[in-house]
């Protein structure tokens, strides 16, 4: 029971005073800036609405996602967050105290300055408190910079241990408690024993994780309208933010479309990892086949991993709803948002406005544009390459499969030839199957690889659209100004806005440009590294089998040859 | 008398020119008069049993079909047409050093090969007689080229038609052959020459043949066994080769394919700083790969070839079993029809009508015969069993030697197939773990510049 368990942290939290101590001095020496978004809860208009509680709706689509807590010390945080917007806030997790505490793992590392425009996104890293935290004060860090912060570790003010005595925070934990009974598999224990264990590991390694998602278990549902597959999501975690250590849902593709899209909203200049297509056009003759199913699955699993492995997404908040929400959790929490209108009023002045914007475009980011436009090119003619290989392959497969046993059928009629007749039947039966297990390897390992970054191509050209489109909008403030004197002010102050605005976004997109390119380098070399390594493997099981055959014959024909010579 | 010659045992100088074309021969021909050994050694074998006699070659020969050319001429029609000419030369190995001189060298077509073929299998229907490579391309995979008048085609062909000689020649009665020597001896007017035999005239009939399959009833076990089993090596090396070719078919796509990486690789290369070398590389072994399958391929048909030969043999085989069945019949003809005779001349003798005929029921209408006439009749049918009973006698004779000798080359035939199939098994065998080898080192090549990205 949630309840329960609220109550045994609470306790066991006052009752360890020494842990307790640590913790809080350590979160009182820490330079780190407290989560920007610990705004009061009575704030509902800039903030996520807590997890599992339906409420304040989103302001615009471009606040950022707001942790749990929030600290009533904070009184700036609104505005922060308000200002803070296009996506350069990471979401956060605020810690619920008990885990992580010196060790938070942040997403974007404030390093110097409070005003937001310097930060460096770092890898996702539990770090000391100092590294952890990156920039920001002392515990009172809230008050440095009323225009700051955000950023990094999620360090709690030491007035986060008032909580018990915050009653909006209650209610909301009362609601969980409401809803976590539904949760079929929260464990027991309020608090996993790796939480606890963080909080003495001052330094973490740099890639440990504390989110491990599997998708698995396709299932097909019927109802009077439709029939759709929904897939186990299971998420097991560390991570304090989260009320428990593994939680259990089921998901359809439509969640994880109604996902990327937030995702994409929040972060618009962030490389978002692709989703499996909605549909396949060609050869498809049943929708839900078991090779389509099964890819599909692969390649949802792979999504939710990187969004996990993402040091800025793994934070957001409909994230989290995504992994923990039941089912009409979280169909109420989808409703929230801006309605479909004002997304659509965004997407048709995206459009309109993109094209100005790559009037005044930096140079890097047009030689992104032109790398993107290659990558695209290259990508799309490996993807198909790597596919007609293996159409090419398989027909090979299937010829070779007739081809073994006329040589068993003529051994049938040769009473002199018959070992080496039936010898060249089995090298060739044995020499299919390992073209067969080759084929298999192709499917499973380099033409996924491929496939998932031809989508990743199509999503940067959509990262760089938007990229130019907040640009364009910053330009056409700056044009207005040079006509419309009268509103200078008014003018300026959005100027002042956009140019952060876009900052940001550009930092945004150039850490996660970096980011992405590491990783992609990583994954096209192991992916090829891969297939050359399973041919080099194919052609050493066929050289094996041929040379073995040939040994017997030779050791026989040496026999003959002694007695005639030709 | 002719009919009598060619069915002689090996050992004996076959003479299917007897003494009727040996004029002409020497004749019209410079050559091989002026060849006093050849000469002297045929007549000199002519009564002689032993096979070193009656040898064309007092030394061991190399025969060479060492090119081939593209010609026109006027054919038959008078009509220009464009064939390819193959030059056969003839060496003959001095014993003491193994030098070689060369002693002949002539043009021939593929007509002439065929010629010489059929001409062979006329007058030696007991041996099973090489085959010719193919006249037109089949069991062609696509990128292989089933035009005549294709170079690779060609120089198959070419390889063949010095298999098909050699063979010939290393044949203890076919290499005696006169008309064979003088196809690699006699430039002019060698074809008229073979026509003069009037070998043609002597083929058995195809129809004649088929009737005698259906009809005969007592061939020997071991012919009807061969028959059955040269009807399904035929057919097993079709489905072989038929298949070989559709696997190399699709090999040659996954090799070629993998060409095009090379190319994308290459142009990606130019826009990564840290992959871009890794790529290009790699690249380069991608199409390193792709070409190596056009080598493979060419070997394979090396194989392939092999295949064929043995695929025509079968039909070599069958011709010899169909030989025998020609002549069972012929024996069976023969005996049934003596047998027959004895009969109708018992009956005349006994006057006794055990079965229905003419002759009885025009007697019972027409009256009964004089006994003169009968007599004569009996006469007439003794001495008609008397030939009949000498002709049996010789057709047996035959029969059973055509037998003997036709086993014989058979059981030559059944040695030299299992020889050459084994070492087309083995050669294939080393054809394979070359492309495996390769395979194995274009791809560690491959692997290595991946890592390096």
């Amino acid at each position: 029971m949630y309840r329960g368990d609220y109550e045994n942290w609470k306790s066991w939290i006052q009752g360890s005073p020494q842990w307790f101590a640590q913790g809080v001095t350590a979160v009182a020496a820490s330079p780190v800036q407290p989560s920007p978004a610990q705004s009061s809860p009575a704030q509902p208009s800039a903030t996520q609405p807590s997890f599992g509680s339906a409420s304040a709706p989103r302001s615009t689509a471009l606040t950022p996602v707001v942790p749990l807590l929030r600290s009533a010390a904070d009184p700036g945080a609104g505005e922060r967050t308000g200002r803070g917007g296009g996506g350069c806030v990471p979401s956060q997790w605020a810690s619920s105290g008990e885990s992580k505490l010196p060790g938070r793992p942040s997403g974007l590392t404030h390093t110097d300055g409070m005003d937001g425009e310097s930060w460096v996104p770092q890898p996702f890293s539990p770090g000391p408190p100092g590294g952890g935290g990156g920039g920001g004060g002392a515990g009172s860090g809230s008050g440095e910079s009323p225009g700051g912060g955000h950023g990094a570790a999620v360090l709690l003010q030491p007035e986060v241990l008032d909580l018990d005595e915050d009653e909006d925070d209650l209610e909301v934990f009362s609601k969980d408690a409401s809803l976590m009974d539904m949760n079929s598999f929260s464990p027991l224990m309020p608090t996993s024993p790796l939480s606890m264990i963080n909080q003495y590991k001052f330094e973490d390694e740099p890639d440990s994780k504390d989110l491990f998602i599997t998708v698995d278990n396709p299932e097909s549902h019927i109802t009077t309208i439709e029939t759709f597959i929904t897939y186990r999501v299971t998420t097991k975690t560390s991570r304090g933010e989260f009320d428990s250590s593994e939680f259990e849902v089921r998901r359809r593709y439509q969640d994880f479309l109604w996902l990327k899209g937030k995702l994409e909203e929040a972060h618009p200049t962030l490389i978002i990892p692709p989703l499996p297509e909605k549909f396949i056009m060609k050869g498809m003759v049943e929708r839900f086949n078991d090779d389509f199913i099964e890819t599909r699955r692969k390649a949802l699993h792979k999504f939710l991993n990187r969004i996990a492995d993402h040091p800025t997404l793994t934070f957001n908040e409909d994230f989290k709803v995504f992994l923990t929400a039941q089912a009409w959790e979280l169909s109420s929490h989808k409703k929230q948002g801006p309605g479909l209108l004002s997304r659509m009023g965004q997407t048709v002045r995206a459009v309109a406005s993109s094209v100005r914007g790559v009037k005044n475009r930096p140079e890097e980011f047009t030689e992104m544009n032109d790398y993107v436009g290659t990558f695209s090119q290259e990508i799309n003619l490996i993807d198909k390459i790597s596919h007609r290989i293996y159409k090419e392959e398989k027909e090979y497969f299937e010829e070779m499969k007739e081809y073994g046993p006329i040589y068993t059928w003529w051994s049938a009629s040769e009473e002199d030839l018959v070992d080496s007749l039936k010898g060249v039947a089995s090298c060739i039966d044995k020499c299919c199957k390992a073209t067969e297990r080759r084929i298999v390897d192709l499917s499973e390992t380099l033409l996924p690889v491929v496939h998932e970054y031809v989508l990743y191509s199509e999503i940067l050209m959509g990262v760089m659209k938007r990229r130019d489109q907040i640009q364009a909008e910053l330009d056409s403030r700056v044009e207005a100004l040079t006509y419309k004197k009268g509103e200078k002010e008014v003018l300026t102050e959005e100027i002042g806005k956009l140019e952060d605005k876009v900052e940001c976004a550009n930092n945004a997109l150039k850490a996660d440009w970096d980011r992405w390119k590491q990783n992609m380098q990583n994954d096209i070399k192991l992916a090829f590294t891969d297939m050359a390594e399973k041919n080099i493997s194919y052609y050493e099981q066929c050289l094996a089998t041929w040379e073995s055959f040939l040994t017997t014959q030779t050791d026989l024909h040496l026999e003959e040859i002694s007695e005639d010579k030709p | 008398m002719e009919q009598g010659a060619p069915e002689l045992p090996p050992g004996l100088l076959a003479e299917p020119l007897g003494g009727l074309a040996a004029d002409p021969v020497a004749a019209g021909d410079e050559e091989a008069a002026g060849i006093g050994c050849g000469a002297e050694g045929r007549l000199a074998g002519s009564g002689d049993a032993s096979m070193t006699g009656g040898s064309f070659w007092s030394k061991k020969i190399e025969i060479t079909v060492s090119e081939a050319e593209k010609r026109t001429g006027r054919n038959a029609m008078n009509m220009q047409e464009t064939y390819t000419a193959y030059l056969i030369e003839t060496r003959s190995v001095e014993s003491s050093d193994g030098q070689s001189v060369l002693t002949d060298s002539l043009w021939r077509r593929y007509s002439e090969f065929e010629l010489l073929r059929n001409y062979l299998l006329v007058y030696y229907p007991h041996i099973v007689v090489p085959p010719l490579p193919e006249k037109r391309a089949e069991f062609v995979w696509h990128k292989l080229s089933a035009d005549n008048m294709d170079p690779d085609f060609v120089e198959r062909r070419r390889i063949g038609l010095e298999n098909f000689l050699l063979r010939v020649a290393s044949h203890s009665v076919l290499s005696e052959d006169k008309i064979f020597y003088l196809f690699l001896t006699q430039e002019n007017n060698w074809k008229e020459t073979v026509n003069e035999t009037g070998f043609q005239l002597k083929a058995d009939s195809r129809l004649k043949a088929l009737n005698a399959t259906f009809r005969v009833k007592n061939p020997d076990k071991r012919f009807t066994d061969l028959k059955h089993y040269g009807d399904e090596l035929q057919s097993v090396i079709s489905h072989l080769l038929r298949v070989r070719a559709r696997v190399a078919d699709r090999l040659y796509g996954v090799y070629k394919v993998h060409g095009n990486y090379g190319r994308v690789f290459s142009e990606w290369s130019a826009i990564e700083k840290e992959m871009g070398d890794g790529l290009q590389s790699a690249g380069h072994h991608m199409d390193v790969y792709a070409a190596s399958i056009d080598d493979i391929l060419e070997e394979e048909e090396h194989y392939a070839d092999q295949l064929k030969e043995y695929l025509f043999y079968a039909e070599a085989l069958r011709a010899v079993c169909r030989k025998h069945e020609l002549m069972q019949y012929d024996l069976e003809m023969a005996a049934q029809d003596l047998a027959s005779k004895k009969q109708q001349c018992e009956e005349l003798a006994t006057g006794t009508v055990r079965t229905f005929s003419l002759k009885g029921m025009t007697s019972k209408l027409f009256g009964q015969e004089t006994p003169e006439q009968r007599e004569a009749r009996i006469k007439v049918l003794e001495e008609q069993i008397n030939e009949g009973e000498e002709q049996l006698k010789s057709k047996n004779l035959e029969g059973r030697e055509f037998v003997k000798a036709a086993w014989a080359d058979i059981e030559r035939f059944k040695e030299q197939k299992n020889h050459d199939l084994k070492e087309a098994l083995i050669s294939y065998a080393v054809m394979q773990i070359s492309m495996c080898k390769k395979g194995i080192q274009v791809w560690t090549n491959a692997k290595e510049c991946f890592s390096k990205m």
